[in-house]
């Protein structure tokens, strides 16, 4: 059986095989992601960032152990729910700051916005806001691997939502007919909007969709950060070395609502409280503690450094500039041959 | 020089850009045992191999959505629809990737794909084969839309669309497949964003694309006859429009008609139109006429069909009417 589910129920406490460096590594991600996010919302509040801001408070353990499970020289595409990915990728917080700014610096240079982060330098392909869009895009960079006879992976990262529009499907079914290196991670937080997934897809268990295309597929409780890390890197040593491309379902939750302008009345008190209490970061915080990995002073200056660099961020945010007016009608065409 | 039909000279195009670049491949709907639906890609898979002359699954989202992913890391995917009926499904990743990448991501990446697929009537293919939707995609900003008439232009302009670093639809016609010209032997490269004075003339300026050309041409042969000179305008691309070159003909000439087989409404004609009354209001001696298609889904009967596609007693008639 080359499909299986290891968060069918519920999700589990954090499991905890690996070494304390590795741990302080991820919780340190998680923290960044978690405070920069808090800072976004604070900062759209102020309008200081416009258009439509989704935020990850509540995915962190999904993003680190996927995002972590990647090579420096592998790709990954997301959706629009892209600030934390790409801060895990290497886009420097600052250059996501400025981005949500509208300003100059910005990683976009301030022509994308919350839901187009981009920077080819860490090769983190962008954020893309139409859902599922990204899907053959990536196919259509793991091909250039496997003609290129290289060994780069292309990890795509979309909600459950995305799984019942037409390009989830037909991008499937030729990575996998075409074994193309890529690893599609669906991070279902149960909710696409204010549409529960039962409400939505006939196939509540997302990772089942795959077997229509005989693909290897877990299903993974995305609030543990090891457990996801685990089963994305056993995905992307199958895309490395087999050209096997996988699904991996991370099971997950947003904390807040879809987007900022969401106050998320579709979902219950209790459910959402049943879901704050495995809070990702401080599930992981208790775990290694529990197990003599981390003390209180540990976590004080992850949190102090992590401040550090968010109010920096927010700072050269502020200060930069604006783009130029004659940015208006740059970069719409390359200027090459033929022109 | 040799006589080739529009087919071969695509062919060729493709050929030799493949041999030049090892990073230009092909990817489409039966382009490889089946040599294409209109024998396009004839022979390349016999070429090149499975590498790099890919069939791929009926979906063309996917298929235009890899040629952008491709392409984004470097590569120079041509991908072929079948034809401009079926781009529609692939919309998405033409108009809000393909064209908005690049600038949405701050110019730090580039999109070298060329997606080919044939439009046009007059085959009893009905409403939802028939259309000519060149015109969708030449309002987006970020694509280049190329629409050459001739052997020539068919070679020259899809060697240097594959030259180019920006997403380029290009759009062949289906009638145009087996018509013939003449093409020199050695490299040929069309310029993007140049039209071409076709036939030269001093009383009117017919202006055209695709196979509207040869309507056109016809036309004025006629019109010759009864003392009526034109001047036919080929706009060859039709994004970015070469506006100077059609501005300076009806100065000349002082009278214009946009003749198109899409639908007038919103439409090339409505475009050429515009800007030509723009640019050369003072000179005009007549109001600008526009020929198109009929507004109507296109029927299947063979009388129906050909009412619905514009033709040369159409423009002889409207030109008479205006020359007079
Ligand atoms: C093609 C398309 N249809 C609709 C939308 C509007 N929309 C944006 S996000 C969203 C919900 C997507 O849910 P999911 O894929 O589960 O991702 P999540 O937001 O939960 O991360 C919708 C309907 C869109 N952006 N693109």
């Amino acid at each position: 059986m080359k499909q299986r589910s290891q968060a069918s129920a519920q999700p589990r406490a954090v499991s905890l095989p690996l070494d304390k460096e590795t741990l302080l590594h991820f919780l340190n991600k998680m923290i960044l992601i978690r405070r920069v996010e808090e800072k976004v919302a604070e900062i759209y509040t102020r309008a200081k960032a416009g258009g439509f801001v989704h935020l990850n408070i509540g995915e962190e353990a999904a993003i680190v152990g996927a995002a972590s499970s990647l090579a420096d020289r592998d790709y990954l595409f997301t959706s629009y729910r892209d600030h934390g990915w790409a801060l895990v990728k290497g886009v420097a917080p600052r250059a996501v700051m400025a981005e949500l700014y509208g300003k100059a610096t910005g990683c976009s240079k301030g022509r994308g916005g919350s839901m187009h982060l981009f920077d080819s330098k860490v090769r983190f392909m962008g954020g893309y806001a139409i859902v599922g869009g990204m899907i053959p895009i990536a196919t259509g960079t793991a091909l250039a691997v496997t003609y290129r006879g290289t060994d780069e992976v292309a990890m795509c990262v979309f909600g459950e939502g995305a799984t019942n529009i037409g390009s989830f499907h037909e991008g499937l079914n030729v990575a996998k007919l075409w074994q193309l290196p890529v690893v599609f991670v669906c991070t279902n937080n149960l909710y696409g909007m204010g549409t529960a997934v039962r409400r939505a897809s006939s196939v509540s268990e997302i990772y089942r969709k795959a077997c229509a295309y005989d693909m290897v597929a877990e299903r993974i409780d995305g609030m543990d950060v090891v457990a996801t890390r685990d089963a994305c890197l056993r995905a992307v040593e199958r895309a490395r070395k087999d050209h096997e491309p996988s699904l991996v379902e991370l099971v997950t939750y947003r904390f807040r609502g879809h987007s900022m302008a969401d106050p998320a009345r579709y979902r219950t008190d209790d459910e959402v409280r049943w879901w704050r209490e495995r809070d990702p970061i401080s599930s992981l915080e208790q775990k290694m503690k529990d197990s003599g990995m981390l003390t209180q002073q540990e976590i004080d200056d992850i949190e102090a450094a992590v401040s550090r660099v968010v109010t920096e961020s927010v700072q050269y945010a502020e200060s930069s500039p604006a783009p130029g007016l004659d940015d208006l009608y740059k970069d719409v065409y390359v200027q090459s041959e033929g022109q | 020089m040799a006589v080739i039909t529009y087919r071969e000279a695509l062919n060729q195009a493709l050929r030799e850009e493949m041999r030049r670049d090892s990073n230009v491949f092909l990817m489409g709907e039966d382009i490889g045992v089946f040599e294409g639906a209109y024998k396009v890609t004839a022979g390349l898979l016999a070429e090149f191999g499975e590498k790099r002359v890919r069939d791929t699954p009926i979906a063309e989202e996917e298929i235009v959505g890899l040629g952008v992913g491709a392409a984004m890391v470097g590569l120079r995917p041509v991908v072929e629809m079948m034809t401009i009926n079926f781009s529609l499904l692939a919309a998405d990743q033409i108009v809000n990737h393909a064209a908005k990448l690049r600038y949405m991501f701050g110019g730090a990446v580039k999109i070298p794909m060329v997606v080919r697929m044939p439009e046009g009537g007059g085959h009893q293919l009905a409403a939802s084969h028939s259309q000519s939707l060149a015109v969708w995609y030449a309002h987006i900003p970020g694509l280049i839309v190329v629409a050459p008439s001739t052997p020539l232009d068919a070679k020259g302009l899809l060697k240097t669309a594959i030259r180019d670093d920006n997403p380029i639809v290009f759009v062949e016609n289906e009638t145009l497949y087996n018509t013939r010209g003449e093409v020199p032997d050695g490299e040929v490269l069309t310029p993007i964003g140049k039209a071409e004075i076709t036939r030269k003339g001093d009383d009117i300026t017919i202006i055209t694309h695709s196979r509207m050309l040869l309507v056109a041409m016809t036309a004025a042969k006629q019109l010759e006859e009864k003392g009526i000179s034109v001047e036919v305008v080929d706009l060859r691309t039709l994004r970015p429009l070469d506006k100077q070159t059609v501005a300076d003909s009806v100065r000349k000439t002082t009278r214009a008609v946009v003749l198109e087989e899409g639908w007038p409404t919103y439409g090339v004609s409505a475009e050429v139109a515009a800007f030509v009354q723009e640019m050369a209001f003072d000179y005009l001696d007549a109001p600008i006429r526009r020929i198109g298609g009929a507004e109507v889904p296109m029927p299947y009967a063979k009388n129906l069909e050909k009412a619905a596609i514009p033709d040369d007693q159409a423009v002889i008639a409207a030109v008479t009417k205006m020359v007079a």
